[in-house]
């Protein structure tokens, strides 16, 4: 028989606000155990949460961006369980009445285009984290650090729509590109700002009743959301054939095997009792409210993409990697309002830059050379001041010495020679040195023609403007 | 009845309580004592009305994105059973 599958993912979003959801206390990564903790996040009897505003903005713009509607009224709920992790014995979430439902987000696999349907987005905090080892003097307990208690989190739901793991994949690229186009999250996977779990089903082919359904928790990277998705698939058909039934569970991904387990036992009855938490007034979000963060969201990478093809003639694979972040997108578009042409813009964006940056270990936002010298070089090459290949030469330059390329051109003599008469002179030097290889050329051995630019270019430093050498040299070696 | 033993066990269990058999049959005479009593919030027609989650009419209650001064560990874990290096520790959870 065959099988199809059935994917949901559950997408956690860590946010990047100053402090936490509900109190004034810093979500800096990294600091010693519950230094960053107060009443308010480690659960103390009495103390009262108050929202972060800016939790709600960033949950707006998510809800915005994934074409969500914006509930004018949401609540707070008390998901209640236990685990050392959680001080109050509830996490505050949202239940019934969540910030942002009904959206979705176009995604592309091998050219088909689908549709993958979002449930839902609420807000909620984080708990805290455990430690199982490397604390000295540990012995045979477990550590509580509540730093990342009440952090804030989004946890964004899509409908099963989702029938690969390459469309899983595929959907969680595009979500984590748009958070991170947002500036509400660092979309650091490894630290686990950006984690999934996701809920996987297999049916045959054609069934209307979807099969039972698996909890695999907490993976964090694309590479092994595919693995554990793809495995997960295998696992479950395999059972199926064999006689067996999926059974209805949370598991675990093992990044070392590729493998998903049971966490069976871990699980008792989950009955979380939600309801509305009565220390947080509900959320009213006016029309107004809605209409100024929609002003405020940047232009998000579909857009961009677009407007690249559309407006500037840039191809689909020059659109996609210059909107790859929203930092090199912002830098190609300061090129362009310098002045710069498109193309070569994009050429020397994806290119030299890259490159430079790439060896030197930094991102764009902290290139030296700054759009408006990349374009002033650029312009030096359409009006034919240098070359290409000398261009190279003078980006290194800017890169290390912070001049402008008009004065790196002028201190080193770079300027491309065009003069037909500076040129001429070379190559009759060129010629009469070797006779031979001419007669070879006027032989209809053609190919010697590279070894005369070669030459030419040699002789003058790479300085010689390319097309005139071609042109001149074309001349006089068939004897015009 | 409006409860049984079985969910008041059930109960129990969810808030980490241990009851005595005695206690079992005592609580469940009076949730259920309980549950008759609200029961007879029922008899009104509540069809068209937005459930209340609150009892005062206040909406909208934010604070600044500001950090603000933490506690400091020492004052963290002052009232913690255990501790070593800065984290409370609790018996071994299994991952």
């Amino acid at each position: 028989m065959n099988y199809q599958a059935v994917i949901g993912l559950e997408v956690h979003v860590q946010l990047k606000t100053d402090t936490k959801i509900f109190c004034g206390c810093s979500t800096q990564f990294g600091a010693s155990p519950n230094s960053q903790t107060c009443p308010v996040c480690l659960g103390m009897p009495g103390a009262l949460p108050v929202l972060n505003r800016k939790v709600v903005e960033f949950a707006i713009r998510a809800g915005l961006a994934t074409n969500c509607r914006i509930a004018p009224r949401s609540v707070f709920a008390r998901k209640n369980y236990f685990y050392p992790d959680l001080p109050k014995g509830y996490q505050i979430s949202q239940f019934e009445l969540p910030i942002c439902q009904n959206g979705h987000l176009d995604i592309e696999v091998e050219g088909e285009a689908t549709r993958i349907g979002i449930t839902r987005i609420h807000m909620e905090e984080d708990a805290g984290k455990l430690v199982h080892s490397d604390i000295p003097g540990l012995g045979s307990g477990s550590g509580v650090d509540l730093n990342r208690a009440c952090t804030p989190l989004l946890e964004i739901v899509s409908e099963p729509d989702i029938r690969s793991a390459d469309e899983a994949v595929a959907y969680l690229k595009k979500l984590h590109q748009i958070v991170v186009y947002l500036g509400i999250c660092d979309g650091n996977m490894e630290e686990g700002s950006f984690r999934c779990d996701a809920n996987v089903s297999v049916m045959p082919v054609g069934s209307a009743t979807f099969g039972t359904r698996t909890e695999t928790k907490n993976v964090n990277s694309f590479r092994f959301v595919k693995q554990a998705i793809e495995y997960e698939i295998e696992r479950q058909i395999e059972l199926i054939e064999e006689g067996g039934k999926v059974v209805q569970e949370t598991r675990l991904f093992d990044p070392n095997t590729g493998e998903t387990r049971s966490m069976r036992g871990k699980e008792e009855a989950h009955d979380y009792r939600y309801f509305p938490d009565p220390d947080l007034v509900p959320l009213v979000i006016s029309n107004d409210w809605v209409a100024d963060v929609a002003l405020s969201l940047p232009e998000l990478p579909e857009a961009r993409r677009s407007r690249y093809r559309s407006d500037l003639g840039l191809s689909d694979y020059d659109a996609e990697v210059l909107t790859a972040t929203r930092e090199m997108a912002e830098y190609f578009e300061a090129c362009i309002a310098a002045g710069a042409p498109a193309k070569g813009a994009a050429n020397w964006v994806m290119g030299e830059v890259t490159r430079a940056l790439n060896e030197a270990g930094k991102g764009i936002g902290e290139c030296p050379v700054t759009p408006e010298r990349l374009t002033a070089l650029l312009q030096l090459i359409e009006k034919g001041t240098i070359s290409g290949k000398i261009a190279k030469t003078v980006f290194d330059e800017m890169w290390t010495s912070d001049k402008a390329p008009e004065a790196i051109v002028e201190e080193k003599g770079l300027v491309q020679v065009s003069d037909t008469g500076a040129i001429e002179t070379i190559i009759d030097e060129i010629m009469a040195a070797n006779m031979g290889q001419v007669e070879e050329f006027r032989g209809g051995k053609e190919k010697v023609f590279g070894f005369f630019v070669g030459q030419v270019m040699r002789a003058s430093k790479g300085k010689a403007n390319p097309a005139v050498v071609n042109e001149l040299l074309m001349k006089k070696l068939k004897g015009e | 009845m409006k409860i049984t033993k079985a969910e008041v066990d059930a109960v129990a269990l969810l808030a980490r309580l241990e009851l005595t058999p005695g206690e079992t049959e005592t609580f469940t005479g009076q949730m259920d004592a309980i549950l008759a009593y609200v029961e007879k919030l029922n008899e009104l027609d509540t069809s068209g009305i937005i459930p209340t989650s609150h009892a005062v009419p206040v909406e909208n209650a934010f604070r600044d994105d500001a950090v603000r001064p933490s506690i400091g560990v020492e004052s963290a874990l002052a009232n913690a059973p255990d501790r070593v290096e800065g984290f409370f520790r609790v018996p071994k959870v299994i991952e």
